[in-house]
């Protein structure tokens, strides 16, 4: 059962690279069971990658956690974690490597289980072809799809079908056909450019590397033929130049280059080249690495730049073609991959990594998610774990980007949680909305600094945070009377005054709680700008608003005050009747019964009502101003 | 020191791959990170790696220094080369030893290779890395070494006190590495991940990169024990009842504690010879580490009590 004998195995050209092709890169997916790890595992096993001690391994292996009675479990080859071989099922994605005297490939064996996808989806994002794998005897099945769909948006091209098992269905080309239909009905909708079906035993090898003597009805490639002459490259050489800046390369004074990877295209010394987010045109003076001066730099090369004038330029910047520039926009649409449980959440401030610069996001609207099974689009308020959606996205400051279908490279980028630093979504950029050269902020003659002049106090945002009954407003209101005394402006924003007009429109699920805050931060800011001091008593339960919030104006100006009461004194003090209410179930998503209210880690100011009068409280409040100077 | 003699070869466009791969992924450490280190353990991995830095950041010096877990039973040739090598590099070189094992006595004879390995090197790292408070780490690993390590992300996700939880890793999608942390959790980075020990040998040629002369066949002292070979590199190791010194042509595919690391037999003394002997090699380089093979999934559980 061997195709190829180690010693054939081409090397005195340099290892896993073959003469003919390069590198293939490539990932087994479809649904739980189908038998991505046994294919994998019978690939490794037929090109020899096997060694002895691993063959002796995997037979004891085989032996203790093996699915498959007496015989070898070629699974267990791929799936290496202890909770992976417990419960015989691909957890995360395993990287393998192997090669045949005609090509090198890394394979990426992913996961099928649904929970799992987001490592399905780390798997593709690097692949240039996938194998979807069908179980012959259950078909197209909704991970299928999803599969498919996810390598679709992940921007593969090329697809094998692998129709396994199909020893269980005696090999039958009825089967094989139905199933290769259905399959293309579904498939019709995506944007592969090729689709190869074949019939294939993982278990027992047909067609994998070796021809079946058992479909003589098959006339096509056995997989290995087929992957060694896959033609997926990506022609990223022959797109424009793209450059993300990653390190500022400073030994000394005489020396500053910058170091990265050339995303797209080829540069050589003398090219004229843009910085993209300036505008600042130079031209590419040397292509410094350790071997040495290049005369030329191409996709895929890890080299310094020198520029010939002396440009601003940073970690994050990239450097461009002049002639064909990438888009410098601060919102574009994207299609986003969801990964983590606490839904996305529009309006919510996320982390952006798009090449080498980090910025903070925001998702502006979601305008559809996508039905993997139909690939209808519906309406929805968030995106849950596993979800794919269209959305608007808005950055802090601009961003430069191609669209991802136009170049992977630079058209991609990852969404991080700002509290768990998890990685929460994936996204690829379809399109910018507008350009934000085009919108100039109109400006102003009469600024910030010159009303705080002529006020004679500094603007300020005090954020009053603190479960239903703490005391917020009460507090709030003597502090803005004591601040009137002192002949500050003031103005007072309060939770319940806003949702009867500005936020009528807004519930209380956790995505209408976001805009409520985002809208009362834009307001806030207005205020700030006009040189008040404004007083904002919201429960605001999450962190991630409040530090929006923190962020929309500038740094000391907004003071959060965590009015800290504990929970039983505010049901007892109830005021509202709400609390009785929530507890009988007559009010939904109550902050403290069935919504969660996440403290302050670092509030300006901290108040116990539970120890003090508010008139207590609402003194060390004013301190606390005098401390920072925004009051005298 | 041990060079090829052969001239410099080109690289293919294989390793060409492999190597900017690499320096992107070191690169990206050094600009995100507030305080990264470099795990040095004297092998041809390291060297490698330690080469890759030197080329990602010319003309500029890594801008790291270089950490050695010395466990205080590596061979001495090791130990020679190391300090050789962070001379003629010109980087700074950490070394540390768990000083409460020391002071225990633990050692890879008596004390079990198992209990000498969570003291002498899992303890220690965590400890070194605490002392010096690193918030990266890079690490030689290969995903073609082991099955779990084929698991493992390049930027490797550890919660305070160093614990990798496999089963909850970050996504990593593309080349856009989220570098994030909180105060306390660290990050381990494997800029060799997606390179295998055939192509750290070419490369190691092609690069002429100084490597220990362990790896080159030559006759030296060793003793049969399990049917392993294992080299005596100082009398701290008591021969046993019927066991005898016999001097053999061997060379050693890993480096580790002497003790711990069996040779094989071999005629191979130039690294031309070596990649010719790896290619008819059926068995592969980790079986003969003495460590590995102590318990089924024996690297995962390491790996999640914070070993490399
Ligand atoms: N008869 C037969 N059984 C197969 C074939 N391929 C896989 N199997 C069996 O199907 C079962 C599942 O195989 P795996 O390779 O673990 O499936 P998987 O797709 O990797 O599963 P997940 O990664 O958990 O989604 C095992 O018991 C395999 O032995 C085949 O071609 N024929
Ligand atoms: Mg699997």
């Amino acid at each position: 059962m061997t195709a190829y004998a180690h010693d054939q195995v081409a090397v005195s050209s340099g290892g896993r690279g073959g003469p003919e092709k390069g590198l293939l890169r490539f990932l087994t997916c479809g649904s739980v069971d189908d038998g991505k790890s046994t294919l994998i595992g019978r690939l490794l096993y037929d090109t020899k990658l096997i060694l002895e001690d691993q063959l002796a391994a995997l037979e004891r292996d085989s032996r203790k956690h093996g699915t498959t009675g007496e015989d070898i479990d070629f699974a267990l080859l791929v799936d290496g974690l202890e909770a992976e071989r417990e419960q015989g099922i691909t957890i995360d994605v395993a990287y393998r490597f192997f090669s045949t005297p005609r090509r090198a490939f890394i394979v990426a064996d992913t996961p099928g289980h649904e929970q799992y996808t987001r490592n399905m989806a780390t798997g593709a994002s690097n692949s240039h072809a996938a194998v979807i794998l069908i179980d012959a005897r259950k078909g197209v099945l909704t991970q299928t799809r999803r599969h498919s769909y996810i390598c679709s948006l992940l921007g593969i091209r090329h697809v094998v079908l692998a129709v396994n098992k199909i020893d269980l269905v005696d090999f039958s080309g009825e089967r094989f056909h139905h199933i290769v239909g259905d399959y293309l009905g579904f498939a019709q909708a995506l944007s592969f450019s090729a689709i190869t079906p074949i019939p294939v035993s993982a278990r027992y090898g047909d067609n994998v590397t070796i021809r079946s003597e058992r479909m003589r009805w098959y006339e096509g490639p056995t997989l290995i033929e087929h992957l060694e002459d896959l033609d997926a490259t990506e022609g990223l050489e022959g797109k424009p130049f793209r450059f993300p800046v990653q390190w500022v390369n400073r030994p000394n004074l005489d020396f500053r280059g910058f170091s990265g990877t050339v995303a797209s295209g080829v540069v050589r010394p003398g090219d004229r080249v843009v910085v993209a987010a300036s505008g600042r045109d130079t031209k590419v003076a040397r292509i410094v690495t350790a071997d040495g001066d290049l005369p030329e730099a191409r996709a895929g090369d890890a080299v310094t730049l020198t520029l010939a004038d002396e440009v601003d330029v940073a970690r994050g910047d990239m450097i461009a073609e002049p002639q064909a520039r990438p888009e410098v926009v601060d919102q574009f649409a994207a299609q986003v991959l969801w990964m983590i449980e606490e839904p996305m959440l529009p309006g919510r401030s996320y982390l952006m990594r798009i090449g080498t610069k980090y910025v903070p996001a925001r998702v502006t609207s979601l305008k559809h998610k996508t039905d993997v099974n139909t690939l209808e689009h519906m309406a929805a308020k968030t995106l849950g774990l596993n979800e794919i959606g269209l959305c608007n996205l808005s950055t802090a400051t601009p961003v430069a980007f191609d669209p991802y279908a136009e170049n992977r490279e630079t058209g991609a980028f990852v969404l991080i949680d700002r509290f768990t630093n998890a990685t929460a979504g994936a996204g690829m950029i379809t399109f910018g909305l507008r350009r934000a050269t085009n919108i100039h902020r109109q400006a102003l003659l009469v600024d910030k600094a010159a009303r705080t002049r002529l006020n004679g106090h500094g603007p300020a945002v005090l954020w009053f945070t603190g479960l239903s009954g703490s005391g917020k407003s009460t507090i709030a209101n003597i502090v803005e009377r004591e601040l009137h005394a002192h002949g500050a402006h003031t103005y007072m924003l309060d939770g319940d005054n806003v949702r009867h007009g500005l936020n009528r429109d807004l519930g209380f699920t956790d995505a209408d709680r976001v805009e409520n805050i985002r809208r009362v931060g834009e307001v806030a800011r207005l205020f700030v700008d006009a040189g008040a001091i404004v007083l904002c008593s919201f429960i605001s339960p999450f962190r991630a608003e409040r530090r929006m919030v923190r962020e929309l104006v500038s740094e000391g100006e907004f003071i959060e005050i965590h009015v800290d009461t504990p929970l039983e004194i505010c049901k007892q003090r109830d005021p509202k009747g709400l609390y009785a209410r929530a507890l009988e179930g007559k009010i939904k998503n109550f902050t403290g019964i069935d919504s969660p209210y996440e403290a302050p880690e670092s509030a300006e100011v901290v108040v116990h009502t539970g120890e003090g009068s508010a008139e207590d409280a609402a003194q060390r409040i004013i301190e606390a101003l005098k401390e920072r100077h925004i009051i005298g | 020191m041990s060079t090829d003699t052969q001239s410099r070869h080109a690289l293919s466009q294989h390793l060409k791959r492999l190597e900017a791969e690499s320096i992107g992924i070191i690169r990206e450490v050094a600009a995100e990170f507030r305080n990264p280190v470099m795990l040095y353990s004297i092998g041809k991995d390291s060297g490698v790696m330690l080469h890759l830095a030197i080329k990602a950041f010319y003309p500029s010096k890594p801008p790291f220094p270089l950490l050695h877990i010395d466990t205080g039973w590596k061979f001495r040739d090791m130990i020679r080369h190391r300090d050789w090598v962070a001379q003629r590099y010109g980087v700074k070189l950490l070394v540390y030893t768990n000083p409460e094992g020391v002071a225990r006595g633990i050692n890879p004879i008596t004390s079990g290779s198992q209990l000498h390995t969570q003291v002498m090197k899992t303890e220690a790292l965590k400890q070194a890395l605490d002392k010096w408070e690193f918030d990266a780490a890079f690490g030689g690993a290969r995903r073609d070494e082991e099955k779990s390590r084929a698991k493992e992300r390049i930027f490797s996700f550890r919660s305070a006190g160093h614990v990798w939880d496999p089963r909850n890793q970050r996504p990593e999608l593309w080349n856009l590495y989220n570098t994030r942390i909180a105060k306390g959790e660290t990050i381990r980075v494997f800029p060799l991940s997606n390179w295998t020990e055939l192509d750290i040998w070419q490369y190691t040629r092609a690069e002429e990169i100084p490597v220990v002369p362990l790896y080159f066949a030559a006759p030296r002292p060793v003793v049969e024990r399990n049917g392993l070979l294992v080299m005596r590199d100082d009398d701290r190791m008591p021969l046993e009842p019927g066991e005898a010194e016999q001097v053999r042509m061997v060379r050693f595919r890993s480096l580790g504690c002497y003790p711990l690391s069996a040779a094989i037999e071999s005629q191979a003394t130039s690294l031309d010879e070596i990649i010719e002997e790896m290619l008819i090699a059926r068995t592969s380089e980790r079986s003969g580490r003495l460590i590995d093979s102590d318990e089924a999934a024996s690297m995962e559980k390491k790996k999640r009590e914070g070993y490399f």
